[in-house]
């Protein structure tokens, strides 16, 4: 018997963009008080990112311009434009894992993965990201697997996330 | 009765493997045959030593053990955990260990040693005492309580909360907000993670005791995108504490309402600074916006609006419970009470320490952190987060306190210490800081936007080597814009690092050293 909050780590199948889907999904967020962000969030935990073609759908609903959904859809770094690889690697790159030597540890998983950061890889295999602290300052350096943390990123770990990359 | 183990479902605990050994744990336990019941407690701050499991022995000592792997369980079960044998990862009591020991855990007390999602632990650990006394001498007095404290912002910018709670309250009765800033974006702080996932129930009183000092009905709690298990708790803990009756219509059986909700921001650095956030809580794109009016004025949707940091609105529940004086009594100067200070980055001993204010940054530093863990000697430390001032060695006598740091141009912030060795190159932190505003800037003045672009082309000159003393002139003259020409805290103190690192490293600039560094 365990208690406590668990959160998983694994990945999930997204759905394909429907606009019927689309349209129920913002519905049940309408009644939330300043309901964008939570619709957006939403929207790209069904669908994996956020289509184009939803925004004029939440525009609609929430009696917005296009351009004012627009605007803040782009403003934020989380909200995916695509959809992102099979796998997620983001690399805390933050003063507190620099100063554990996460320049090095982060160029050596852009080269175990082969992909740029910020980029997803030509095969759709992963997509390489920056993250700007994941509060794990005090095991640093850090990185966030398919939702996963790992603390202490070393080479051995660098090699487990290639291995997972791969599969 | 059930034999109890308590494994850390801190989301840094989990990056050093807790869940794995608390699935260790369980099978191993399944295959004995034994009947153990595994507590997923938040941690005790020392990460050196996560995962930390600790038992509960049959003559009812807690007793540790760590760092523990997956591959010890076994070993561990089998050597006497169960009855708190000793072996090569025992610890004893851990709450006995210096770097424990030595704390002054006020807003921490219960983080690491309860249950956190259970209300019924929280309240047997003194929980909803401080909501209780609330309710009892009613909402003027409970302002005064907390004006009393002396608790200030724990945010960073270090404003007296009792004063931010008197505007509100002095609005005229309507609509009113609790807003709790959860966007603890600084690197080498995570005392805001810590409290939401080890003892969001705490906040929650915190909110609540606001919401009823104020005359405010309903509370959001803005929280990062990248705390996913924060967020798991606080879900579950807000769930728990609605369907006991804390939250809701009639609160604790009083005549007061109060509900609360969670919300997620969406990885935007900027919505840390409190009117971005609210921006953001509308669903907009966050935004610094001007002041006044001030968010306690208008702030959400235009109404008057309480905006505190976690740590303090999860202060407020022990300054309520046992009094404004217990508070107060320590700290240093201005800076009344603890702070939970982070150390981070290149450090031995790291993790979460409270204490009374007034400490020196040396004594943090190099006798609780145990310096670096490459074993290399400490050049620099970053205090406050990527708009905090780099410090070396020579300042380490400067006391852990608001108006001290400012006094030697620097912030204590949120309280992360970043620790850097000296293989440190503090052009680089200096160009990384005008990298990270470009980045992150919201966009909306000019000092910020364009300076942040302008100030990292510059670095980029000076490391080059490219008119060395033309370009550092320059990189001073833009500082000083963006120190005194941006709306907010981004712009504004972005020049701390770069003229910090500047100051205090001139070396690193290809500037021979200055006096104070030489000596």
């Amino acid at each position: 018997m365990t208690t406590g909050h668990i959160v998983s780590g694994s990945r999930h199948a997204h759905e394909a963009w429907s606009p019927t889907r689309g349209r129920e999904i913002i519905a049940d967020h309408l009644p939330l008080e300043g309901a964008t962000l939570p619709i957006l969030h939403a929207l790209q935990e069904t669908f994996g990112y956020v289509p184009q073609d939803a925004i004029p759908l939440i525009a609609d609903a929430m009696n917005l311009s296009r351009a004012e959904v627009h605007g803040t859809f782009t403003f934020y770094h989380d909200f995916r434009h695509e959809p992102a690889g099979k796998h997620v690697v983001k690399i805390c790159v933050a003063e507190a894992c620099q100063a554990a030597g996460g320049h090095v540890t982060s160029a050596k998983v852009g080269e175990a993965l082969d992909c740029a950061y910020g980029e997803t890889r030509a095969d759709g295999q992963v997509t390489l990201e920056p993250i700007y602290c994941l509060g794990l300052c005090a095991c640093a350096p850090a990185a966030m697997v398919n939702g996963r943390l790992i603390g202490r990123l070393d080479d051995e770990a660098i090699d487990e996330i290639a291995a997972e990359v791969r599969s | 009765m059930t034999a109890r183990i308590y494994v850390p479902c801190d989301a840094a605990a989990v990056a050093l493997g807790a869940d794995k050994v608390a699935k260790a744990f369980a099978d191993a336990f399944a295959a004995r045959g034994l009947d153990v019941q595994i507590v997923r407690n938040g941690s005790r701050g020392m990460f050196w030593l996560e995962p930390l499991v600790e038992v509960v022995t049959p003559f009812g000592r807690r007793v540790g053990y760590g760092p523990v792997k997956p591959r010890d369980v076994d070993a561990l079960i089998d050597g006497g955990l169960l009855e708190g044998r000793g072996g090569p990862l025992y610890l004893d009591n851990v709450e006995k260990i210096p770097f424990f020991a030595k704390q002054e855990r006020f807003t921490f007390k219960r983080v690491g040693l309860t249950d956190p999602v259970s209300l019924d632990d929280y309240l047997a650990h003194g929980g909803y005492k401080g909501l209780e006394r609330a309710i009892a001498i009613g909402p003027s007095e409970t302002v005064e309580q907390v004006f009393e404290s002396g608790l200030r912002g724990r945010g960073g910018a270090g404003f007296p909360t009792g004063i931010k709670w008197r505007t509100v309250a002095a609005c005229a009765p309507g609509k009113k907000y609790i807003v709790c800033n959860a966007d603890e974006g600084d690197s080498g702080t995570f005392a805001d993670r810590m409290i939401m996932e080890g003892d969001p129930f705490q906040l929650i009183e915190g909110m609540t005791i606001a919401g009823v000092a104020v005359g405010a009905d309903k509370g959001y709690v803005y929280c990062r995108s990248e705390y996913p298990h924060a967020v798991a708790a606080m879900n579950k803990a807000v769930a728990a504490a609605r369907k006991a009756g804390y939250l809701g219509s009639r609160i604790a059986g009083s005549e007061y309402d109060f509900d609360m909700e969670i919300r997620v921001g969406a990885g935007a650095y900027v919505c840390g600074e409190e009117t971005s956030l609210l921006e953001s809580l509308e669903g907009r794109r966050g935004l610094v916006r001007a002041k006044p009016p001030l968010p306690a004025h208008k702030g959400l949707f235009g109404k008057p609006t309480v905006i505190n940091n976690v740590i303090s609105l999860a202060s407020v529940p022990f300054i309520m419970a046992e009094g404004a004086k217990a508070y107060a009594d320590v700290g240093f100067g201005r800076s009344r009470g603890t702070m939970p200070i982070q150390l981070a980055g290149n450090v031995k001993h790291g993790g979460l320490y409270e204490i009374a204010f007034g400490v020196t940054l040396g004594e943090l530093v190099e006798e609780v952190g145990g310096g670096t863990f490459t074993g290399r000697p400490v050049r620099a430390v970053q205090v406050g987060g990527p708009l905090g001032a780099y410090f070396p060695r020579e300042l380490f006598d400067t006391p852990f306190d608001y108006e001290a740091f400012a006094k030697k141009d620097g912030l204590i912030g949120h309280g992360g210490i970043v620790i850097f060795d000296d293989s440190v190159d503090m052009a680089k932190q200096a160009r990384f800081a005008m990298e990270f505003c470009s980045v992150e800037s919201c966009g909306k003045c000019t000092p910020c936007r364009i300076g942040s672009t302008r100030g990292v082309e510059v670095m980029d000159k000076i490391i080059a080597g490219v008119e060395r003393e033309k370009n550092l002139t320059i990189l001073e003259d833009l500082s000083n814009t963006m120190k005194f020409g941006s709306l907010c805290a981004l712009g504004g103190f972005t020049p701390y690092p770069v003229m910090s690192a500047l100051t205090h490293f001139p070396e690193d600039f290809g500037r021979g050293s200055v006096p104070m560094a030489a000596e």
